[in-house]
């Protein structure tokens, strides 16, 4: 908290401090010295990504509200939240009411908001557009690796690191392909399980000679696991005790697996049932409640163990909803969406232009963020990669110190 | 693996391809099993049933197996080589008529509209990157035509198998497919592509012989191992190589000189640039003396297909990778020679080698069950088969195919898949897992209208509420109070609806129809129907066949 304050207060003193965060703001040598630390060349392996998925596609005009703009409460109508009830991030947007817990890395200026995330040519298909987005794909172009799988190919690993990225989710596609080593979360139990039975079992391999070669791969999937597993036994609980509903509890093993300092560059959570196509307000004020306290809570924890700037949590989803309300009370499938960005090196603020509400593109919002650029800011500004992820000239969202 | 020992088989053999021969006479439809089924010894059990068909076909449901299961084991591999049908019963895609003077207008087209799109795009990226959004909303519209038959193409193979009555004559097509082996990378005309697979179709179960020398006049392989670039004076030995190597006799029985000889008696085998047909130009033939295989003369084509096609190696190249196919990754030699000789004597046709071939009792050893690993596409579409899902979009399926090493009509290289334990490392593995796992989650949540089977409708459940949402969107997931993966299959509990092929099952015939060997994690007492097949489908064994 001190340091922040300071910042705050002295920013033009900040060059003291060394930090790399402070440093790329400027012009100095020391700041070039910096940016050419985080050009492709230097991967930064002790980095972390905590990828949040909010599956169905979260409503984004509901969750960063531009309640000033009089078209707003116009279009939405009944699902329109009012005003005053507005948790106001600046005279223009403001948070869901139901997000209030992130208000306090709001105030740190270590939440950064980043409007109008989306893509050209948008598909409004779930599979195919969370796809798209896993994969860092054009509309048009189907690729079958994942981003950060992408990110990493061909860097080579530092010794003494048998996983690569853990998914507390049952998609692991973001961090799958490549040589990067993702292990499944939800399945460790099981495999763990299976690893002791075996070695209970006749320590000889099955006499079925194609058996014996699955289990031998999935052996070597385990000793990682195991090893995951072995290192987390002798962590230290979190600090915080999180709140009990499914995605704490995912996030709670994130926050295990960072303060065993399991030596990953990713962990992905999710956050499900945002498909809020009938009676939406509730549904979504639940959910949106579970995300803010969620991550205040992960925030929180990570500070307490001095983590927090080692993690940077990105939320994405596969696109937003439609503007205007159906009649059921709830949302059709859209575009763009706001996102979030937390993390102690995270550049607290708006980032990026509130799609217009007069601009709509068959009644949809413009995106004005392509999420690779996003993608390509993280792999550079974060993992100090290269990948651009078929951008030529990529515009870096300066979210990232 | 323990050889089992032919002798005593030996008079049972005999017996049974006598039996065989007599219902190939009889036309496989009318027979009635009883009449070959010595009453005691007659019926296979569920479990020789279920090995059938997954060796010959995709993922069995477990009617398919209770309707083979009471059957004569002869009865039963008559069956699985009778049905054969060359027409598939997907709708062939638009476009198979066009000529190759069309792709090129289509494909020059699509390159002149891409470079004048460029430019502007270019402009405006670099001016006012934020208001992308404005382009037009048809993607499709931009795609590569060449690209888009493509994908058409691998669905409508997808569609195929996805469909079909006859499993086996798709495993022949796509046995064939990874023998003669051509790849869309590389022949970049689609319909000759699509020709190909019909020539497969064509000869799925039928003569070898004949199908060679059809694969050698065929467009698309004239083109995929550049036959059509073969001419007098300039010989390419690309087929005549892989021809010998690959198609037919395997290293180490020819020489150098035997490849060129064969190469100059090829030259002349080309397209016709307007239909995109075969055509001999025999001005391009070199018409000189060739010595191949020892002999001597003016050979054509034909006459090398001749000479190879005369040769014993052949025979036993073609049954040593059918056993490796299907029946295991170590061909028995004994075995191999003599079921060579019945392919020989047959004069190449493949029924009554692979109807040997499954009478073996090295194919039929229980030990043999579950010994070979799921080829991704066996994975895939035995999965969706087997839970009856309904797949609208094939596109999935084949990203799915290409993220763990096998989409149709695009092999590695000339020599196909490699196959056997190679579909399987710590990547694929974990992918093939994932794809399982997907599987699982959309099985209660698949949109509405497919042959799913609903549970008993209660007032409010969400399968009521779904309907009432907006129909032109997939619903994948509605406001309640679990997330959708706490409605995936292995915790929806009772109100898992599990689609026909499934249903009304209990947990051992479920696993008998699943797993060819006992699961690694037993099931559980009192687990739901659906719990018992997500839990099957992720076990290790649901990898193999």
């Amino acid at each position: 908290m001190l340091r922040r304050d300071f910042l705050q207060v002295s920013a033009g003193l900040s060059v003291a401090l060394a930090t790399p965060r402070a440093l790329a703001q400027t012009g100095t040598p020391a700041a070039k010295a910096a940016q050419r630390a985080a050009e492709p060349g230097a991967p930064r392996w002790d980095r972390i990504l905590v990828l949040v998925e909010l599956k169905g596609a979260n409503d984004g005009l509901n969750t960063v509200i531009p309640f000033a703009d009089p078209l707003y409460a116009k279009l939405r109508g009944p699902l329109a939240i009012p005003h005053d009830r507005v948790v106001h991030l600046d005279q223009r947007v403001g948070l869901h009411p139901a997000l209030k817990g992130m208000l306090e890395a709001w105030q740190a200026r270590d939440l950064a908001v980043v409007q109008g995330v989306g893509y050209p040519y948008p598909n409004r298909s779930h599979f195919r557009s969370i796809e798209i987005w896993d994969t860092a794909s054009a509309s048009s172009q189907t690729l079958s690796e994942g981003w950060i799988a992408q990110a990493f190919g061909g860097a080579s690993r530092p010794a003494g690191r048998n996983i690569d990225a853990v998914v507390v989710d049952t998609n692991a596609l973001p961090a799958t392909g490549g040589d990067l080593r993702t292990i499944v979360m939800q399945d460790a139990e099981s495999f763990i399980q299976q690893a002791r039975a075996m070695r209970d079992g006749n320590a000889a391999a099955p006499s079925n000679p194609a058996l014996a070669h699955v289990m031998k791969v999935r052996s070597e999937i385990h000793t990682a696991s195991l090893g995951l597993a072995e290192r987390m036994r002798g962590a230290p609980a979190p600090a915080h005790a999180f709140p009990t509903d499914p995605f704490s509890h995912q996030l709670a093993l994130a926050t295990r697996i960072l303060l065993a300092k399991v030596p990953v560059v990713a962990i992905k959570v999710a956050l499900g049932g945002f498909d809020t196509h009938a009676r939406q307000l509730e549904t979504h004020e639940r959910l949106l409640g579970q995300l803010g306290e969620g991550l205040a809570m992960f925030r929180r924890n990570l500070i307490a163990a001095g983590l927090w700037k080692d993690v940077l949590v990105m939320t994405y989803s596969e696109f937003g909803r439609r503007v205007k309300p159906n009649a059921s009370a709830g949302t059709d499938h859209g575009t763009a969406a706001p996102h979030f960005m937390m993390g102690g090196l995270v550049k607290g603020g708006l980032h990026g232009v509130y799609p217009s509400l007069a601009d709509l593109q068959d009644g949809d919002l413009k995106h004005s963020v392509d999420f690779r650029d996003l993608y390509a800011t993280v792999t550079r500004r974060w993992w100090g990669l290269g990948d651009t992820f078929g951008r030529r000239n990529p515009t870096m969202v300066d979210v990232i110190a | 693996m323990s050889v089992p020992r032919a002798a005593p088989a030996l008079d049972r053999r005999t017996l049974l391809s006598g039996i065989a021969r007599a219902v190939a006479l009889a036309g496989v439809g009318a027979v009635a099993p009883s009449v070959f089924t010595p009453a005691s010894a007659a019926a296979m059990g569920a479990d020789e049933a279920r090995h059938l068909l997954s060796r010959t076909g995709f993922g069995p449901t477990p009617a398919d197996i209770a309707e083979l299961q009471g059957l004569d084991y002869t009865a039963a591999v008559e069956r699985v080589l009778g049905k054969w049908r060359a027409e598939p019963l997907t709708a062939a895609p638009s476009w198979i008529n066009l000529t190759p003077p069309q792709a090129r207008e289509q494909a020059e087209r699509f390159r002149e509209e891409r470079a004048e799109r460029a430019k502007p795009k270019a402009a405006q990226e670099q001016a006012a990157p934020p208001s992308a959004g404005n382009a037009p909303a048809k993607p499709l519209a931009n795609a590569n035509p060449t690209q888009e038959r493509a994908r058409e193409l691998r669905n409508w193979w997808v569609e195929e198998m996805l469909v079909t009555d006859q499993p086996f004559v798709e495993r022949m097509t796509l046995f064939w497919h990874n023998h003669f082996t051509s790849s869309l990378q590389k022949v970049n005309f689609t319909p000759a592509i699509y020709r190909q697979n019909l020539l497969f179709r064509r000869h799925a179960l039928g003569n070898f012989a004949t199908l060679l020398r059809a694969v050698a006049k065929d467009p698309a392989m004239l083109l995929y191992l550049d036959g059509a670039q073969n001419k007098a004076g300039q010989p390419n030995e690309n087929f005549a190589r892989e021809l010998v190597e690959l198609f037919t006799l395997g290293e180490g029985h020819y020489s150098e000189a035997d490849i060129k000889a064969a190469a100059r008696a090829f030259t002349g085998w080309g397209i016709d640039r307007e239909t995109g047909a075969f055509r001999a130009y025999p001005a391009l033939h070199d018409k000189g003396e060739k010595t191949f295989f020892g002999r001597t003369g003016n050979f054509t084509g034909d006459d090398i297909l001749s000479m190879i096609l005369e040769k014993p190696g052949v025979s036993e190249w073609i049954t040593g990778k059918l056993w490796r196919e299907f029946v295991s990754l170590k061909p028995d030699d004994g075995e191999i020679k003599r079921l060579a000789a019945i392919f020989r004597e047959a004069r190449y046709e493949m029924k009554p080698l692979l109807r040997a071939l499954f009478l073996t009792p090295a194919f039929r050893d229980p030990a043999n069950r579950g010994a070979l690993i799921k080829s991704p596409i066996e994975l895939v579409v035995g999965t969706v088969r087997l839970l009856g899902l309904p797949v609208p979009e094939k596109t999935r399926l084949v990203r799915a195919l290409q993220a763990i090493g096998q989409v149709p009509f695009d092999p590695p290289n000339v020599k196909g898949w490699p196959g056997g334990e190679a579909w399987i490392t710590t990547n694929t593995l974990l992918m093939r897992q994932q794809i399982l796992r997907r599987i699982v989650e959309a099985t209660t949540v698949a949109p509405m209208g497919g042959p799913m089977q609903m549970a008993p409708a209660k007032p409010g459940r969400r399968a009521d509420r779904r309907e009432q949402m907006d129909g032109r969107e997939e619903v994948m997931m509605e406001p309640e109070r679990t997330p959708v993966e706490g409605r995936s299959l292995r915790s929806a509990g009772n109100s898992a609806r599990l689609g026909p092929t499934l249903a009304a099952l209990d947990g051992a015939t479920l696993q008998r129809a699943l797993l060819p060997v006992p699961p690694q994690m037993p099931l559980e007492e009192g687990m739901t129907a659906g719990e018992v097949v997500a839990r099957l489908l992720l076990d290790p064994g649901y990898q193999l066949k």
